[in-house]
């Protein structure tokens, strides 16, 4: 405790992190070669690092409860940690490429559990390139929810193919997926957000809820405020484009 | 002088060796080898000629050919590398009946079992599929177009496969992957729906082959990888089955000079008992009367006991030939003799071999060439092996300089 209060970084009057030491790049490279260490499937995966209430047992993977939120390109953890007592029994995790801003998340939460006892203990980060590296962390099915919220839009024609949301990439995420897993996208470029849609629209394997079915998701309120980006775009007065939709059993 | 290094680095690219491709018919009708972007084919049920008729006049292929492919009912061939073109020929007239420009190198090719698609793969990582339907060979030449069927993340895929029931493409790649995807009746609409994928390997996985025994006959996956291990797979599931440490295997042939601590698979071949798995591997050096050889690519029939090798590169830097190869055949590995291993799997004289020195002649070039020069062709496949799929490791020094040279940084005070 005492260590913790001569460190700068950690807010004297929160406990939180601060975010002045943990500015990031807002862009990051995803082809590049990541050097990174990435589990060698989801069965490597040490769970009890990340969640120490729900895996007591160190070393041992268990596999009794399985993550079922991915918050990809988490950025500064937001929308995780209004999930997470929205949820408190569901195991989530965010993933994203930038280290120090991974950092910050992982200090964030565990200042949260210090200060909440007993709350926020089914969240958690890793650092990694979501999109190579999805299946290496969660089984076939696994996911119930999937949220890409305010990604990079690479507006290059040439770059169209690091956006996150895109027609193969689709495949993968619908592996993940379990049948009738959701898919939240939101972002505050116009151009993007068509792309999104007509990429999930176009794709086999998902389909767009309904407008009564986005009304009673207790979930779509949290996209557009939950987050960092999203309250500086509201802040900024700025629209923002949603697509949600759903895996399905393809129809063949 | 860090500049120098850098651009130092940028001129070895330009000099992209291609490692010899071998592939048999599969009734062991002509063999096919590939150097550079030179095909040699030798036809082994006629005379040997075998003039390959492609009507664009120029050469075949422009630039290096990095897959070549018989189809499995042995009717078509598919050849393609880095020219971005892969050209689909008649494997009995010869004659090119479908040429398709990809738009980036291609980097694998498979033909699915009932010979109506071509699938090739970019160095984008980008899986397309050709149909061809409607195409059987009597017309001259036609260019047809690829459509996308399924991607890897900017990965470089290094092999495709057919399951051998059909249903499934198999494709894996640099980033340790094995994606077993449902090959859809409507390929040209993509294939979204992934069945498994395969995860063990700790380095790039470089090639795949099935193995079908009477029990299991949709067969299990055999993948081999630069972690120096080759795995059994269910690919159903995507469990791995077992693993096989090569270098432990190897151990009784190693020869002195082993100064790395792994040798990457490079090639796989099923003998068609089905019982046992050739597999070759870089490092070691196989000596065979008092030839170094080792062997870049490998190839079998399913209906002859005979495993075909062939090393060599293409412009071998520092040496007269700008291509070398050259063809080694192994029998003894004859099919239901349970007890083959009694009798060590012998490399035949250039003589025995089907088709003689004729073939040699054909399919080498030459029939001599001299053996210093396999020993510097095995060190630069090797080389261009590990530019291509081994990630770059940058010193923590030059990953710094790498940073303060970029130019969109912002400068403090």
């Amino acid at each position: 405790m005492l260590e913790k209060e001569s460190n700068p970084t950690i807010s004297k009057s929160t406990g939180l992190p601060r975010k002045r030491f943990y500015r990031a790049r807002a862009h990051s490279n995803p082809l590049s070669d990541s050097h990174f260490p990435v589990p060698v499937s989801p069965f490597h995966v040490d769970f009890s690092l990340h969640y120490p209430q729900f895996f007591p047992s160190t070393g041992e993977v268990s596999h009794l409860k399985k993550i079922q939120f991915a918050d990809i390109g988490c950025g500064f953890g937001g929308l995780l940690i209004s999930l997470s007592t929205l949820f408190p029994e569901t195991l989530m995790i965010g993933m994203e490429l930038r280290d120090k801003v991974t950092e910050y998340v992982k200090e964030r939460i565990l200042a949260l559990r210090v200060s909440n006892l007993g709350q926020y203990q089914n969240i958690s980060v890793v650092r990694t390139n979501s999109m190579k590296y999805i299946p290496n962390y969660f089984e076939k099915g696994q996911l119930m929810k999937m949220f890409f919220l305010f990604p990079d839009p690479h507006f290059k024609e040439k770059n169209h193919r690091r956006r996150v949301i895109s027609p193969h990439l689709l495949d993968e995420y619908a592996y993940v997926l379990g049948v009738g897993g959701i898919i939240y996208t939101i972002t505050d470029v116009e151009e993007l957000g068509d792309w999104m849609k007509s990429c999930l629209e176009s794709h086999p394997m998902f389909e767009a809820l309904a407008e009564e079915e986005l009304e009673a998701d207790p979930v779509v309120k949290l996209l557009s405020c939950a987050t960092e980006e999203g309250q500086k775009v509201a802040r900024n007065g700025g629209q923002t484009f949603q697509a949600v939709f759903r895996r399905i059993v393809p129809t063949s | 002088m860090e500049d120098n290094q850098i651009e130092e680095g940028e001129k070895h690219r330009d000099v992209e060796v291609a490692p010899a491709l071998i592939s048999v018919h599969p009734s062991q009708n002509s063999v096919a080898v590939a150097v550079g972007s030179d095909l040699r084919v030798h036809d082994l049920l006629g005379d040997g000629v075998v003039s390959l008729l492609d009507n664009s006049g120029a050469p075949s292929h422009k630039d290096s050919i990095r897959a070549i492919r018989y189809g499995a009912n042995g009717k078509l061939f598919v050849s393609a590398g880095d020219d971005k073109v892969v050209k689909i020929w008649s494997a009995e007239s010869w004659q090119c009946i479908c040429t398709v420009s990809s738009e980036k190198r291609v980097s694998a090719v498979a033909i699915s079992n009932d010979g109506q698609h071509v699938c090739f793969a970019d160095k984008f990582g980008v899986v397309w599929v050709v149909d061809l339907h409607g195409i059987d060979g009597s017309q001259a030449s036609v260019n047809k177009k690829a459509a996308p069927l399924l991607a890897h993340y900017c990965s470089i895929i290094t092999s495709l496969e057919f399951s051998p029931d059909g249903q499934y493409v198999v494709s894996a790649d640099r980033d340790f992957k094995i994606r077993v995807t449902i090959f859809p009746k409507k390929p040209l609409d993509g294939a979204h729906e992934i069945q498994s994928f395969c995860l063990g390997h700790t380095e790039f996985v470089s090639c795949l082959v099935f193995v079908i025994t009477l029990d299991y006959p949709q067969g299990f996956l055999v993948s081999g990888s630069g972690d120096s291990t080759v795995r059994l797979w269910d690919i159903t599931s995507g469990s791995l089955l077992d693993t096989c440490e090569v270098d432990a295997k190897a151990g009784h042939l190693e020869s002195n000079g082993s100064d790395e601590g792994y040798s990457t698979v490079t090639g796989l071949c099923v003998v068609p008992d089905s019982t046992l798995i050739a597999a070759a591997i870089q490092r070691q050096v196989v000596s065979i009367k008092g030839e170094n050889f080792i062997p870049t690519s490998l190839a079998n029939s399913s209906s002859t006991g005979l495993l075909w090798m062939v090393t060599g590169v293409s412009n071998l830097p520092g040496f007269d030939f700008p291509s070398v190869s050259r063809v080694k055949v192994i029998s003894g590995f004859n099919k239901s003799s349970p007890d083959c291993l009694e009798h060590e799997p012998l490399v035949l004289e250039d003589s025995d071999i089907p088709g003689g020195m004729k073939l040699l002649e054909k399919l080498q070039g030459s029939v001599k060439v001299e053996e210093k020069v396999f020993s510097a062709a095995a060190e630069a496949v090797k080389t261009a092996m590990c530019n291509l799929l081994i990630k770059k490791q940058y010193s923590s020094d030059k990953r710094e300089y790498r940073k303060r040279t970029r130019n969109d940084k912002k400068i403090k005070q």
